[in-house]
């Protein structure tokens, strides 16, 4: 039982800096633009929270930092792809390979110490109850943090007027702004948007998951993600549901080497990229669903006319 | 004064060229200023990142000795770029080909005349393999290219540290994860053995070529270049859009895999988990730089080149982080993507508010 308890909480765990940067990415792309480079955001929140946290500075401050690190470098993106038009794919790789640049750069005065991790809370009464404490009621702030981001994201796609806004740009800018609508300021905020999220997903990964800094420690955690959003057909739930699974395996993997399986502990690194490809292909058979919620602008660049 | 953007009536020709220089000049502006704020005199840094890897005969080998896989991939990528495929994972093609080329070299018991001969063959195979995977599930599976190219470079990746660390672990190496040395049969001939510069760049001259007649020579080529830009009208003109898929991943893939071969079988002579300092990554960037132009991208790569070269000078004279080398190739990207905006538009003044 306390197996299933510890491999139960590890994925919660896991899954949280996948479920931050996917969950940025599918506003992102809901709104018609694809930003592969939440690798180099991710990893910018991750140095910048950890060097924040290393300064001296608490940790929620840390964790904002990290956040606002990664928001300032999706502002590149932003004005590249929707000020000056540029394929998306090139700039969000540019971006990828920025982040991880400057983040290493940075990094480099970190030291290779451990530090203390963010604290889990700890809830009178509820966290001691047998099973379903440490099941749910045990985990640091950031876990809850990001199950609320996926309640108010989903809300906001679905059930306000905004949200109906942003979902329009995505599938006919030129409808949205021949209606009135701000196209390029909306895909600016959604970009920004995205961008304090995979800060967020970064920052969680080097003050609460590891709590180390190493170069490229996001190890392409960034680029699960995107791959999750195609994998949920761009719905919040399923986001969710893909980063649990993720989560999981990275768990059972560790679980693995652990108990020390005759396998190559390569094998078992591997298995989240394989899954990922096989997840991939899985959806990708369902054109019907792909279709039907699939930003029909995605990666179109837009420029509103006079 | 006020400026507005406003479209071209037809797409600036001068600015077409002017583009990447302009980008080149900003990022040195840049590089400047961020030396300055780091607190090294711009020009001396400038000069130790840009002019000294230049100033020897070694410099100049090593600048064309890794200026070779770039533009290679690059041609090879470009060519799938061209048709709107996005192989972005060359790094794990590259890696594939030279996890082929050195298990032949090292164990494969063929005379000496065919040793090296059937390194690059057994690297091609594996480099266009590994992109046959992403080919395959895109033009059968409707799958995203740009998410398994890269899933499978990470696979690679670990695919080499595994070997390394176990069985192709050479015995007599200290323990370090690295296999046997390739015998000399195995290893591309040196063109003066003072230098590191060997045959292996002779490929890429081919391939430039080779690149430059299926581009603007070729009516396969046209029609892939079709193919991307107006995916309907190659359709109703009966180029289908899984051949398209099929050709730009290979190529990147076999340009990719000959690279590996080149670096196990030329620089480093052996295989080790530093196989390749983002070669793969780097030449997507070449591919963009030279507009996906066969000579523009031998002009990328050579700047690329530098760009590896001074971020390692500056790191040997000022100590400085080789993460350098990544963020100056972002940089660069990020303005050449820019300037190409003016190619299309331009600012014009207008008056009143």
């Amino acid at each position: 039982m306390d197996l299933f308890v510890a491999i139960f909480a590890g994925t919660v765990i896991a899954a949280t800096p996948l479920v931050f940067a996917a969950l940025g990415e599918l506003v992102v792309e809901k709104s018609g633009v694809l930003n592969l480079g939440i690798e180099g955001m991710m990893l910018m929140g991750a140095a910048i929270a950890f060097g924040a946290v290393v300064a001296g500075y608490s940790m929620p401050v840390a964790i904002l930092a990290g956040g606002l690190a990664g928001a300032a470098t999706s502002l590149l993106f932003g004005v590249l792809a929707l000020t000056f038009l540029t394929n998306q794919y090139a700039a969000g790789l540019a971006l990828a390979i920025f982040g991880s640049g400057v983040s290493a750069f940075l990094g480099r005065g970190f030291g290779s110490a451990p530090i203390d991790a963010l604290d889990r809370i700890h809830i009178p009464g509820l966290s001691d109850i047998p099973l379903v404490g440490p099941m749910l009621f045990r985990f640091d702030p950031m876990v809850y943090l990001a199950l609320a981001m996926f309640v108010a994201i989903s809300w906001f796609l679905y059930r306000t007027k905004s949200g109906l806004v942003l979902r329009t740009i995505g599938e006919s800018p030129q409808t949205a702004h021949a209606i009135g609508y701000p196209v390029i300021k909306i895909r600016y905020l959604a970009v920004l948007f995205g961008g304090l999220m995979a800060g967020l997903g970064g920052a969680y990964l080097s003050v609460a998951y590891t709590p180390l800094w190493v170069e490229n420690m996001t190890a392409g955690k960034g680029w699960i993600a995107l791959a999750l959003v195609v994998f949920a057909t761009w719905r919040p739930q399923r986001v969710l549901l893909g980063a649990w699974l993720f989560g999981g395996m990275t768990i059972l993997q560790l679980q693995g080497q652990a108990i020390g399986l005759a396998v190559p502990s390569e094998l078992l690194s591997a298995l989240p990229y394989l899954a990922t490809i096989v997840v991939l292909v899985i959806i990708s058979q369902n054109r019907q669903m792909l279709a039907l919620h699939f930003p029909a602008s995605l990666a179109k660049p837009f420029r509103p006319a006079g | 004064m006020h400026f507005t953007i406003e479209q071209r009536p037809q797409p600036s020709a001068a600015m077409r060229v002017a583009a990447p220089i302009i980008a080149t000049l900003l990022t040195l502006a840049v590089g400047s200023a961020f030396f300055a704020a780091l607190g090294y005199a711009p020009l001396a840094a400038l000069h130790a990142f840009f002019i000294q890897p230049l100033s020897s005969a070694n410099g100049l080998s090593e600048w064309l000795l890794k200026a070779s896989p770039l533009i290679l991939i690059g041609c090879g990528l470009a060519v799938g770029f061209r048709g709107n495929v996005w192989n972005i994972g060359a790094e794990g093609q590259l890696i594939a080909g030279a996890i082929a080329a050195t298990g032949v070299g090292l164990y494969w018991p063929a005379p000496d005349a065919l040793l090296l001969p059937l390194m690059i063959l057994a690297g091609i195979v594996a480099g266009m393999a590994w992109a046959a995977v992403p080919a395959f599930l895109r033009a059968r599976m409707n799958t995203n290219e740009v998410l398994v190219t890269l899933m499978l470079t990470y696979v690679a990746t670990l695919l080499l540290s595994w070997l390394v660390h176990g069985p192709w672990r050479d015995p007599a190496g200290f323990n370090y994860p690295q296999t046997a040395l390739l015998p000399p049969a195995a290893m591309f001939s040196y063109f003066d053995p003072a230098y590191r510069l060997n045959t292996s760049i002779v490929a890429t001259v081919i391939a430039v070529v080779a690149m430059w007649l299926f581009t603007d020579r070729s009516f396969l080529g046209y029609k892939m270049s079709v193919s991307g830009a107006a995916p309907l009208a190659a359709r109703y003109a009966g180029f289908r859009e899984s051949s398209a898929i099929w050709i730009g991943l290979l190529a990147g893939g076999a340009a990719a895999g000959f690279a590996g071969v080149a670096e196990a079988a030329g620089p480093l002579g052996q295989l080790s988990p530093q196989i390749s300092p983002g070669y793969g990554f780097a030449a997507i960037i070449v591919a963009f730089i030279g507009r996906l132009n066969a000579f523009g991208i031998v002009l990328g790569g050579l700047l690329m080149s530098l760009l590896f070269l001074g971020g390692e000078q500056v790191q040997m004279t000022l100590g400085l982080p080789s993460a350098l080398t990544r963020i100056f190739q972002g940089i660069l990207l990020f303005f050449l993507l820019a300037c190409d905006f003016f190619i299309f538009y331009r600012l014009r003044r207008s008056g009143g508010h």
